[in-house]
């Protein structure tokens, strides 16, 4: 039996290039950037314009982008009137890198200040990690499992991958996948500065030589994932296909990726098998490419170790992160529709910001000009790679429309 | 602290359950905490708030007999006597 297909049929994205995944696409290729003094703030986005008055103070600021992001989403598949399967086979699997953070903290000011009384009975609902998940099912009643993926930043192409195998294994005929982040704060700032992860210059120019550290951005990102046969007898329009997943594990090191890439490459190795497809398929790779020196040399070893050097340097790289900075649990969610969209558009957007070029890094990075994306074999092959802290390695094969 | 007169009490009530949600007029004593979509976690939010303002200690057991808004307008009076 050969096993179902999972298909893309809505996407929906907050970010700091503003509120809708194509007006992102368009903003990337156009050459600019989602960053104001040195962070990815979503300064458009105000939850009390698009939830109602309850929904925005039960949620922390993650869950509000979320939920807006899966608006967008479920328009695009057709599903705002009407859901198309019961509700009972719709499942929500929806990712963040940490949760509630700006609640937290607000909590525990409260709680120092004025004690154990003024601490809100919200708290727990405003900052659980799977508050996103729970806003969604309710917000849109979708009744079957859900839960949270946490796995720093390949949160957001872990859930993408999870919803896949449960459409696969027949646990669900749809999901709502994703993933949100919103820890522009202090204590964020000062921990992810003290590790040395953050871009003391405030600028994001992945696999730069002057590069040193990543811009924290905020945003959240939203793929409505539907078994095909089911999407194709309702009429929907698909946008792509989750071709492949798979996903690896350094045991290396807390923070820093391997750098011979092993890992990593295992992962790029076993998506393409997870899609039946070899590198000499694949049109383009949307790099995680976070800017952090380390990052974006291992990520370069790994590609060339599941490439093969020869088609390594023909293959087009770009990073997302060069225009969003870096939304962490999101950046999956949102660099796979980022990808997805820019097939479909045939283009190959570009890594801004990338002028000096760094000699140990020697791939085709596609420096700040977006060029056209001709596919090889009918269909765009991209793939989207994502790493997070932990050592968490997650490469999807995306298709495009043909 | 402020002076828990039944008018003050119904003012201060009635915009901290505006602020929950409902809409300001629709908060009437007669209403009810279903109709207004006020469930347990906004009742000990009101709870903080009537205590933090007038000293009324109302506990979970005091909240569940709770129907309507002007339930909990006397019951903040009575209890601040």
């Amino acid at each position: 039996m050969t096993r179902p297909r999972v298909v893309i049929t809505g996407v929906g994205t907050v970010s700091g290039l503003g509120l809708g995944a194509d007006l992102l696409l368009r903003r990337w290729v156009a050459g600019e950037v989602g960053i104001t003094d040195g962070e990815g703030a979503a300064l458009d986005y105000v939850a009390t314009d698009h939830l109602s008055k309850k929904e925005a103070r039960r949620t922390d600021r993650f869950a509000q982008m979320a939920m807006t992001a899966s608006d967008e989403a479920l328009a695009q598949a057709g599903w705002s009137e009407e859901l198309p399967y019961d509700p009972e086979r719709i499942s929500v699997i929806y990712a963040t890198g940490i949760g509630g953070l700006e609640s937290v903290e607000q909590q525990h000011d409260l709680l120092r200040d004025n004690g154990e009384n003024a601490v809100s009975p919200l708290s727990v609902p405003l900052f659980m990690p799977n508050a996103a998940v729970a806003a969604l099912s309710m917000r849109h009643n979708l009744r079957g499992q859900s839960y949270a993926v946490a796995s720093a930043c390949a949160a957001g192409s872990h859930s993408i991958g999870a919803a896949t195998r449960a459409i696969q294994v027949g646990d669900a005929d749809a999901v709502v996948a994703g993933g949100a982040e919103a820890t522009l704060t202090w204590l964020a700032r000062a921990s992810f500065g003290k590790m040395g992860a953050l871009s003391p210059t405030g600028i994001s120019r992945p696999f730069d030589l002057r590069r040193d550290g990543f811009v924290m951005g905020e945003g959240a990102g939203v793929l409505i994932l539907e078994e095909r046969e089911r999407a194709i007898a309702r009429g929907a329009t698909i946008l792509g296909e989750i071709r492949g997943y798979a996903s690896t594990s350094d045991a290396y090191h807390l923070t820093a990726p391997d750098p011979s890439g092993q890992t990593a490459a295992d992962a790029i190795r076993l998506a393409l098998k997870d899609a039946k497809l070899t590198a000499a398929d694949v049109d383009y790779i949307n790099a995680h490419g976070t800017s952090t020196g380390l990052n974006d040399a291992s990520e370069t070893a790994a590609i060339k170790l599941a490439f093969g050097d020869e088609l390594a340097k023909q293959v087009p790289i770009s990073s997302t992160k060069s225009t969003t900075g870096h939304t962490l649990g999101a950046a999956g969610a949102i660099e796979a529709i980022a990808t997805v969209l820019a097939m479909n558009a045939r283009i190959v957007p570009p890594t801004l910001g990338l002028d000096v070029p760094d000699p140990e890094l020697d791939l085709d990075y596609v420096p700040n000009v977006p060029r056209p994306l001709q596919p090889r074999n009918g269909a765009p092959i991209a793939l989207s790679n994502s790493f997070g802290f932990g050592g968490h390695n997650v490469v999807l094969a995306l298709e495009g429309a043909a | 602290m402020a002076t828990a007169t039944p008018e003050a009490v119904e003012a201060r009530v009635v915009e901290a359950l505006a602020s929950f949600g409902p809409d300001a007029d629709q908060v009437t004593r007669e209403a009810t905490f279903e109709e207004l979509d006020i469930d347990s976690l906004d009742l000990v939010e009101l709870a903080q708030i009537v205590e933090d303002d007038y000293g009324v200690e109302l506990k979970g057991d005091d909240m569940k007999s709770l129907k309507t808004v002007g339930d909990a307008i006397d019951l903040v009076v009575a209890r601040a006597q």
